[in-house]
């Protein structure tokens, strides 16, 4: 017999979405990660061992490929390049380095227990 | 307005329509220039290179049709100068306010018997380079009467159109106008190294016909010189017969003579360039051609500029050897002095001519080694900036330069641009040679000036720099010679010894490709894979929304039906939209990231390998069908191909490179739009080098002819091994060839005669190219690290991106968003 006990109760949207296991993080290599709701983020981790995470749409040309672009600095602030059409963005901020009025969304990251985390939702 | 007619549409005419409607801001003169050639104007300067590659394209001079009237294919018959009106072979009779003869001049043909014969041509125009080309083709001994510029040049031709060479001089030496007898026997034995022979001090009395009326030999007072091409170079005759008819003065020696505004003895009439006569002299050069045009371009709009005589110097190359004479090369000034240096081991050659006291310097000749032309020139008339020795003496080279020169002197003078005319350019914001002759037309024209233009900017604290980016002050070939040098074979480890900072979009790729072309294993091994960009990290095309497109190699453009049944079946399984590219292969476009290794496990069962049209990499070999099947073929183009695609298939470069093979000089595979270019003869193959399709587009030009199967391989491993040993970043052959000193002389001088003694070398490294080629696809499917990273989202690896969809146009798949209209533009980089 299988009758129900408790109908679960339905779980809170969780504010950590678990990304990836640490070591498949290379160094200055993204990765995509998919949000509750559709929404993507591109998550980086550079060579210091930094993690970052910005929206992974390219406001320039609407295509998500954020987390394939190349990882690099611009005078030692550390940027990604868009694959599409090379327009950088400061991984810290997500402040567009080529039009000071466009900016992409960051959100949280975490690392823990040899997992990376990103927060459902932007800082 | 006023109606200027101009006879004759060659190079003075262009300039002159040039200048006057540049400055003619007011629109006060319409103009017509009536030019019996069949095309508008272009370079005669540059005609030999014709037989190099250049195409009647590439010799083309700016199109004038939108400033004025040019009426081609038409003659200029008789001028009325009472009625002040032409009249031309068409048939118009054209009124005008003033008249320019600008009708050059006519190669003088010597009256020996025989002259007339099939096979006699003039060297002067498109029209008779054509000819040349058409008799040479049955043709396989030539001669030149005349030893002179110009005659070399012709030599030149011939023997590039495969013809055994001869030229026939008068004077005891080779060029007596510019050189003296000391160069000209240095030049002589270098000539002779090339296979010309010359046969100086000797008159032609008769050109002998044979079989079927066409020339055979020359008659060289009693001994018979087998020529069954002859072309003529025995100096020029100005074309004055239309000022003579008109009643006009002439000069001495021919040519409408004129004075110093460059008027006729009609104040309505003018003459300019070859055509006319100042003082006595007919100039036969283009520098005093664009001065008198200028010069009339000024006076007709009520300017007071004067032409006043005009420098003779002269630098060129001659069947590769460098040859240069100005100012008073043959020390005919009262007292004047000379200072030779003659190292015949070295094959080098120079002269300084100098006032009575070695103070003044009057004037030189330079062969074998022309580079310190351009500094020398501009000092002819002034005081010496040292001992006259060192200046010619191997390192003295830089002792002269245009720092110490005074602003009026004159740094080009084909256009006449002066060192203060191109210092105010700089300080107007030009910032590099080619602003520098956009903004004063220097170095457009023979180039030689171009050396002192570097200089100029450089004295002016311009920086020209060569940094990769701002992570690396050195330039891609140097940092391409410090990893071979040092063997490093890491970015971090490079950026560590030779950069700062942690590297960017710019730098990575680049050493990432450097560090491919040196052998370094599979591109996506190890930290390699974090420098590529996205299309070499997932070995595909990424295009505009997203997706990625998949191009499997075909080499040649050869496929049996049952890997076009693949394709197409591949492309069905997996909704691919197909397309058929310029490079004889198909093109599988809407792939996202997560489909590509099952895509690429199908193609690779099937047989099919890597493309490599996402890398800076060969791309295709394209061919023609040749003798396997063609009527005209004279060679196997299709087994060339493939033989060549596979040899260099996964080669690493600093751009793209494109190759195509051609059966016959028909052409069909359009080889010379291509960076390696291979066009079959009877005897082999000829190899051209440097085309372009795209934005600057180029033909390539001829590298080498006649190779056999081996020779050819031979010639482009050391040719492309050059080439991504020292090309800049992202930089094509086309563009590489005209950044490098020396240009594709330099090139033919490293890859065909060896001389840098880097050959072998060069082709070791295509050896191991060859030996270590993996296909790039078989290794990501072996290897289950690689394959991880084709998810497209690390936690759902299969999960389609949502942002991706398609619409049906044509029956299939099209990118249906994001919608953008057109692309934005791409960030400006400094
Ligand atoms: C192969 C070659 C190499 C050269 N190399 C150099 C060099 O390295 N350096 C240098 O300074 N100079 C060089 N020259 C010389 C240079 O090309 C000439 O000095 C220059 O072209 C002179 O210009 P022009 O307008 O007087 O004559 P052209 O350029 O010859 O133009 C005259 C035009 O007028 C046309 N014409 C004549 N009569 C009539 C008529 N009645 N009606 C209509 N049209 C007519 C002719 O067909 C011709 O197209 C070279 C010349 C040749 C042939
Ligand atoms: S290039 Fe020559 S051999 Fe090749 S297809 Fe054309 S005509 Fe035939
Ligand atoms: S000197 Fe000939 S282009 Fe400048």
């Amino acid at each position: 017999m299988t009758a129900p006990t408790t109908a679960p109760a339905r779980p809170a949207a969780p504010a950590w979405v678990p990304a990836c296991a640490s070591h498949r993080l290379q160094p200055e290599r993204g990765v995509a990660v998919l949000l509750p709701g559709g929404a993507q983020a591109a998550l980086f981790r550079t060579h210091d061992g930094a993690l970052y995470a910005l929206d992974n749409t390219d406001p320039f040309t609407g295509a998500a490929v954020l987390s394939r672009g190349i990882v690099g600095d611009r005078a030692g602030e550390p940027t990604v390049a868009s694959p599409m059409l090379k327009h950088r963005f400061a991984l810290r901020t997500g402040a567009s380095l080529d039009d000071p009025a466009v900016r992409l969304a960051a959100y949280p990251v975490r690392e823990d227990g040899g997992r990376v985390y990103v927060g459902a939702r932007p800082l | 307005m006023a109606r200027l007619i101009v006879i004759g549409n060659g190079m003075a005419a262009h300039r002159l329509i040039d200048a006057l409607t540049r400055a003619d801001t007011a629109g006060v003169w319409h103009a017509t220039a009536i030019g019996e050639e069949p095309r508008p104007a272009y370079d005669r300067v540059a005609l030999s290179t014709y037989f190099d590659g250049a195409t009647e394209t590439d010799l083309a001079l700016a199109d004038l049709s939108g400033r004025a009237e040019i009426r081609t294919g038409e003659r200029a018959t008789a001028i009325d100068r009472a009625a002040k009106t032409v009249t031309t072979s068409a048939g118009a009779v054209l009124g005008y306010d003033a008249l320019v003869l600008a009708t050059g001049s006519a190669p003088f043909i010597p009256p020996v018997p025989g002259a007339d014969l099939p096979g006699c041509h003039p060297y002067r125009t498109i029209d008779d380079l054509d000819a040349i080309t058409a008799s040479a083709r049955t043709a396989a001994t030539g001669a030149v009467i005349g030893g002179g510029l110009l005659g070399l040049e012709a030599a030149n031709a011939l023997r590039l159109l495969g013809l055994d060479t001869h030229v026939v001089e008068l004077a005891p030496h080779l060029m007596p106008a510019q050189i003296d007898q000391g160069a000209a026997a240095l030049l002589a034995r270098m000539v002779a190294d090339l296979g010309v022979t010359a046969h100086t001090g000797t008159a032609t009395t008769a050109i002998l016909p044979g079989p079927g009326g066409r020339a055979a030999a020359l008659d060289l007072d009693g001994t018979s010189l087998p020529a069954q091409v002859v072309v003529f170079s025995a100096g020029i005759r100005p074309r004055d017969d239309l000022a003579r008819a008109a009643g006009l003065d002439l000069g001495p020696r021919g040519g409408a003579a004129v004075d110093d505004a460059c008027r006729t003895s009609d104040p309505a009439v003018y003459a300019i360039g070859e055509c006319a006569s100042h003082n006595g002299t007919v100039h036969g050069l283009l520098a005093p051609a664009n001065a008198m045009a200028d010069t009339v371009a000024d006076r007709l709009l009520g300017g007071t500029a004067a032409f006043t005589g005009a420098d003779s110097s002269t630098k060129l190359k001659l069947l590769g050897v460098d040859v240069a004479s100005f100012g008073d090369a043959h020390g005919r000034t009262e007292g004047a002095l000379d200072v030779v240096v003659n190292d015949a081991a070295s094959r080098r050659y120079a002269k300084l001519v100098v006032s009575d006291d070695a103070s003044t310097l009057l004037g030189g000749v330079l062969v074998g080694d022309a580079t310190a032309y351009a500094a020398l020139r501009p000092l002819v008339g002034r005081a010496l900036p040292g001992d006259p020795l060192a200046l010619i003496s191997p390192a003295g080279a830089d002792t002269a330069g245009p720092s110490a020169l005074p602003d009026d002197a004159q740094i080009c003078s084909c256009n006449a641009v002066t060192k203060g005319d191109l210092r105010a350019a700089i300080d107007g914001g030009a910032a590099d040679v080619p602003a520098l002759k956009a903004a004063t037309c220097a170095g457009t024209s023979c180039g030689s000036c171009v050396p002192m233009l570097k200089t100029l900017l450089a004295d002016a604290g311009v920086e020209q720099s060569t940094a990769l980016c701002e992570h690396f002050t050195r330039s891609r070939a140097e940092l391409m010679e410090i990893a071979r040098a040092t063997g490093i074979t890491t970015f971090s480890e490079l950026i560590a010894r030779h950069g700062t900072g942690r590297g960017c979009d710019v730098c990575k790729p680049a050493v990432a490709s450097i560090l491919a072309s040196l052998g370094n294993g599979h591109i996506l091994a190890g930290e390699q894979a974090a420098l590529q960009d996205t299309n070499d990290h997932f070995l595909a095309n990424l295009q505009r929304n997203g997706t990625y497109s998949v191009v499997p190699r075909i080499p040649g453009g050869e496929i049996t039906p049952d890997r076009l049944i693949t394709i197409g079946e591949v492309a069905r399984d997996f909704g691919l939209y197909t397309k058929i590219t310029g490079g004889q292969r198909i093109d599988l476009l809407g792939a996202r990231v997560e489909q590509l290794p099952a895509i690429w496990a199908r193609l690779v069962d099937a047989g099919f390998e890597s493309g490599h049209a996402y890398g800076k990499a060969l791309r295709t070999v394209k061919s023609c069908v040749g003798t396997t099947w063609c009527r005209y073929g004279v060679q196997d183009s299709v087994t060339m191909a493939i033989d060549l695609e596979l040899r260099y298939r996964g080669l690493r470069a600093p751009h793209k490179i494109k190759a195509a093979v051609s059966g016959c000089a028909r052409e069909c595979a359009e080889a010379r739009s291509k960076d390696v270019g291979v066009i079959a003869t009877d005897k082999g193959w000829n190899l051209y080098v440097g085309g372009n399709g795209g934005f600057t587009p180029r033909h390539a030009r001829l590298l080498a002819s006649d190779l056999d199967d081996t020779g050819l391989v031979r010639c482009i491993d050391r040719f492309l091994m050059f080439y991504i040993r020292t090309a800049d970043r992202l930089q094509r052959t086309a563009a590489w060839l005209e950044t490098l000193d020396g240009g594709l002389d330099r090139v033919r001088a490293v890859v065909v005669d060896d001389a840098l003694g880097i050959a072998a070398d060069l082709e070791a490294d295509m050896a191991a190219h060859v030996a270590g080629y993996r296909d790039e696809w078989r290794g990501v499917l072996e290897d289950p690290d690689k394959l991880a990273r084709f998810a497209s989202f690390s936690n759902a690896p299969q999960a389609p991106d949502p942002t991706i969809s398609f619409t049906t146009v044509r029956d299939q798949p099209v990118p249906a968003a994001p919608v953008h209209l057109g692309m934005p533009a791409a960030p400006a980089r400094t």
